[in-house]
C-alpha cells in the first residue's frame, strides 16, 4: 500500500516535470519568434553594403552597386553573423547621408515635445479628475475615454479640420499640439490618482496646505514612477507614428524617420538595417532601462471600468 | 457620499463653510482640468461638430442640407466598400488570434517554468522596437525570393509570393501579432494574479485540475480583462494600416486596401463630405461594437464582480 503510493507519487513528479520541460521548451520556440526579426536587423547591420548587397540583391533589384564585379545570389541569404564586422554601414550613414540623422532629428523634434507636454498637461488634469467627481466631471471624463477608443481614422479628420483652420496644417504644430493633448495619459494617470489615500490629502490639509500644495508636495511626488511609465508609453506611441505626418504633415522634408525608413527599403539597402537600427536605440535604451515601469504602466492602463 | 450623514450632525454655520469650501474645491480643481479639457475641446471635440455638418451638406462652403445623401454615396463607393470589407475581415481574424494567442503566452509564463522574468522581458520587447525597423526583415522573409521560400524550398514546396498573393494578410497579421502579444500578455497577467489564492487553494484540496481550475474559476476572473484586451485589439486592428504602409508603400496590393488608405485619397481630394460621413460611420461602428462588447461581459462576468 504504502509503496505503490509512493510509486504513482513518483510518476506524478515526473510527469509534472516532463510538462514543465514541454512548457519550457515552447516557451523557448515563441522567444526566438518575438527576438528573431530585432537581433537579426541588428546583426545584419554591421555587414557591409556589398555583403547585404549579396545576400538581399534579389529582392532589391535597384540595390547599391558596391563594386564592379559582384555574385548576387538567386535566393537570399538570410544571415545571423556578418562575415566580417564593419561598421562602415554606420559610417555612410553618420558622415555621407547627412539626410537620415536630419529625419532622426525630425522624429525627436516632433515626439520630445509631444512626451513632455502631454504629460504636463494630463497631470493637472488627472489631479482634477481624482480630486472630486461630480457628474460633469464624470461626464467629460468619460469623452476622454470615448476619444481613447477611436482610431485614427476617426480623430484624424477633425485633427485636419482644426488644424487647417488654425492655419498649422503641414507644418510641425499640427501634429504637436494634436498629439499633447491625446489622451491617454490623461486616462491612465487619473485611474493611478483615484487611488491615492482621502487620509493623505486630509493629513496635508491639517498641515495647511492648499490644492497647489496638495497637487505638488503629495501626488506629484507619490506618482513618479507612474509618470514615468505613461512617459515611456507615450513616447513609444509617437516615435512609432506614421498616420499623422501623412495626413497633418504632407511635407515630406519634415517627415520623421518612421515614415522615411520605408522610403530607403527600396533604395539604398546597404544603410538601411544600419538607419533601422539607430531609430531602435531610444526606445530599446528606454525598455531596457524601465521595463518595470513599463510593465506597471501597461497594468494601470488595464481595464475601462475601474 | 460617506461623508453626507456626518455633515448633517454639524452645527449649521460649520455646514455652511462646508460647503463653501466644496464650492472651492470644485472650482479649484476643475481649473487643474481646463488645459486638458480646452485642448481636447479645441482639436478634438468641436471639429466633429463640424464633422457632422460637413457630413450632412451638399458643399463645405454654404452648401445645401442633404441629410442621408452623403452616407449612401459612401456605401455605393466601390474604393470604400472594398477599404470597409478588407479592415473588418484584418479585424475578425486578428482580433480573436491577439486576445487568445496572449492570454495562452500569460498562462505559459504563469505556470512554473525556469526564466519566467526573461521570457516576460522576450516576449514584451517587440513593444519597443518601431515597425519601420523590422520592416526590412519582413520583407526579407516574405519576398518571392525571400528566406521563407528558400526555407520551403527544402521540403519541395513551391515558392508563394506572399506579399502579392492571397497570404498577403497573412503576413501583416504575423507582424501586428509580434508587436502587440506581449502588450496583452502583461494585462493577463495582471489579472490572473489578482485571482484570489484561497478559492485556488479550496479548488486544489477538492481535487481540481489545473485546467478545472482555469476554465471554472480564472477564466471567470479574468472576462473584464479579454474585454478589455478585446476592445484594444480591435482598436490596433484599425492601426493595421501602419504595418501596411510600411511594408507596401501608398498603393497596396488588392486584399491589403484599408479605410486609412481609402480617408488617405480622399484627404488628397480634399472632398470634406465623404470625409466627415466616413469618419461618422466609423465611430458609431466603433461605439455599437464596444457596447456589445460591454453587454456580453457584463452578463458573463456578473458573479465574480463586486
Amino acid at each position: 500500500m504504502h509503496r505503490s503510493k509512493t510509486a504513482s507519487g513518483k510518476i506524478a513528479a515526473l510527469r509534472a516535470k516532463l510538462v514543465r520541460a514541454l512548457l519550457f521548451l515552447l516557451a523557448a520556440a515563441f522567444a526566438i519568434a518575438f527576438l528573431l526579426p530585432t537581433v537579426l536587423t541588428i546583426t545584419n547591420s554591421f555587414m557591409t553594403a556589398t555583403e547585404i548587397t549579396a545576400n538581399y540583391g534579389s529582392i532589391y533589384q535597384n540595390a547599391v552597386v558596391g563594386g564592379s564585379k559582384q555574385f548576387i545570389s538567386e535566393r537570399v541569404n538570410l544571415k545571423f553573423i556578418p562575415d566580417m564586422v564593419s561598421f562602415s554601414q554606420y559610417a555612410t550613414v553618420l558622415i555621407k547621408s547627412p539626410e537620415y540623422l536630419l529625419k532622426f532629428w525630425n522624429s525627436v523634434i516632433l515626439v520630445v515635445p509631444i512626451v513632455v507636454f502631454q504629460i504636463i498637461v494630463a497631470c493637472f488634469a488627472a489631479y482634477g479628475f481624482s480630486r472630486y467627481r461630480g457628474r460633469l466631471r464624470e461626464m467629460i471624463f468619460f469623452s476622454y475615454i470615448i476619444l481613447m477608443l477611436m482610431p485614427y481614422q476617426v480623430t484624424l479628420v477633425p485633427n485636419f479640420l482644426v488644424t487647417k483652420w488654425l492655419g498649422i496644417l503641414d507644418t510641425r504644430w499640427a501634429i504637436i499640439l494634436t498629439g499633447i493633448f491625446s489622451p491617454m495619459a490623461v486616462f491612465i494617470l487619473t485611474k493611478y490618482m483615484r487611488r491615492i489615500p482621502v487620509s493623505y490629502v486630509e493629513a496635508a490639509k491639517l498641515d495647511g496646505a492648499g490644492e497647489w500644495q496638495i497637487f505638488s508636495k503629495v501626488f506629484m511626488p507619490l506618482s513618479g514612477g507612474v509618470i514615468y511609465s505613461v512617459a515611456i508609453l507615450v513616447f513609444i506611441d509617437n516615435w512609432n507614428m506614421v498616420e499623422q505626418p501623412l495626413i497633418l504633415l504632407r511635407d515630406a522634408e519634415l517627415h520623421p524617420l518612421s515614415v522615411f525608413l520605408s522610403k530607403i527599403n527600396s533604395g539604398e539597402v546597404g544603410l538601411a538595417f544600419a538607419v533601422a537600427t539607430i531609430y531602435m536605440i531610444p526606445t530599446l535604451l528606454l525598455f531596457l532601462h524601465g521595463e518595470e515601469y513599463l510593465v506597471a504602466g501597461i497594468t494601470y492602463s488595464g481595464g475601462i471600468k475601474g | 457620499m460617506k461623508l453626507l450623514p456626518t455633515r448633517q450632525k454639524q452645527p449649521r454655520r460649520a455646514r455652511r463653510s462646508g460647503v463653501k469650501r466644496e464650492g472651492r474645491l470644485k472650482f479649484i480643481s476643475g481649473a487643474f482640468i481646463l488645459p486638458s479639457a480646452a485642448g481636447m475641446a479645441l482639436f478634438y471635440v468641436i471639429p466633429f461638430a463640424l464633422v457632422f455638418y460637413y457630413a450632412m451638406v451638399d458643399n463645405p462652403i454654404g452648401g445645401n442640407f442633404v441629410f442621408l445623401d452623403n452616407f449612401r454615396m459612401l456605401f455605393n463607393n466601390l474604393a470604400f466598400k472594398m477599404a470597409a470589407t478588407n479592415t473588418a475581415s484584418f479585424s475578425l481574424i486578428s482580433v480573436p488570434l491577439a486576445v487568445i494567442l496572449s492570454l495562452l503566452l500569460a498562462i505559459l509564463l504563469d505556470s512554473k517554468i525556469p526564466l519566467r522574468s526573461q521570457f516576460r522581458t522576450f516576449f514584451l520587447s517587440p513593444m519597443m522596437v518601431p515597425v519601420a525597423s523590422v520592416v526590412l526583415i519582413w520583407q526579407v522573409i516574405f519576398h518571392y525570393n525571400g528566406a521563407l521560400n528558400a526555407l520551403l524550398a527544402n521540403f519541395g514546396v513551391d515558392p508563394i509570393d506572399w506579399l502579392k498573393s492571397d497570404y498577403n494578410q497573412l503576413v501583416v497579421i504575423l507582424l501586428f501579432l509580434w508587436k502587440n502579444l506581449g502588450y496583452n500578455m502583461i494585462l493577463y497577467l495582471a489579472a490572473i494574479s489578482n485571482v484570489p489564492v484561497e478559492i485556488l487553494e479550496v479548488a486544489t484540496i477538492e481535487g481540481c485540475s489545473a485546467v478545472g481550475k482555469f476554465f471554472h474559476i480564472k477564466l471567470r476572473y479574468l472576462s473584464s480583462t479579454i474585454l478589455f484586451v478585446t476592445i484594444l485589439s480591435l482598436i490596433n486592428s484599425f492601426k493595421l494600416f501602419r504595418e501596411v504602409y510600411l511594408l507596401t508603400g501608398d498603393h497596396p496590393y488588392e486584399g491589403l486596401y484599408l479605410l486609412q488608405h481609402f480617408i488617405n485619397n480622399t484627404f488628397a481630394s480634399l472632398d470634406y463630405q465623404k470625409l466627415s460621413a466616413a469618419a461618422i460611420i466609423m465611430s458609431a461602428v466603433m461605439i455599437v461594437i464596444i457596447g456589445i462588447l460591454f453587454l456580453a461581459e457584463n452578463r458573463f462576468g456578473k458573479d465574480v464582480e463586486g
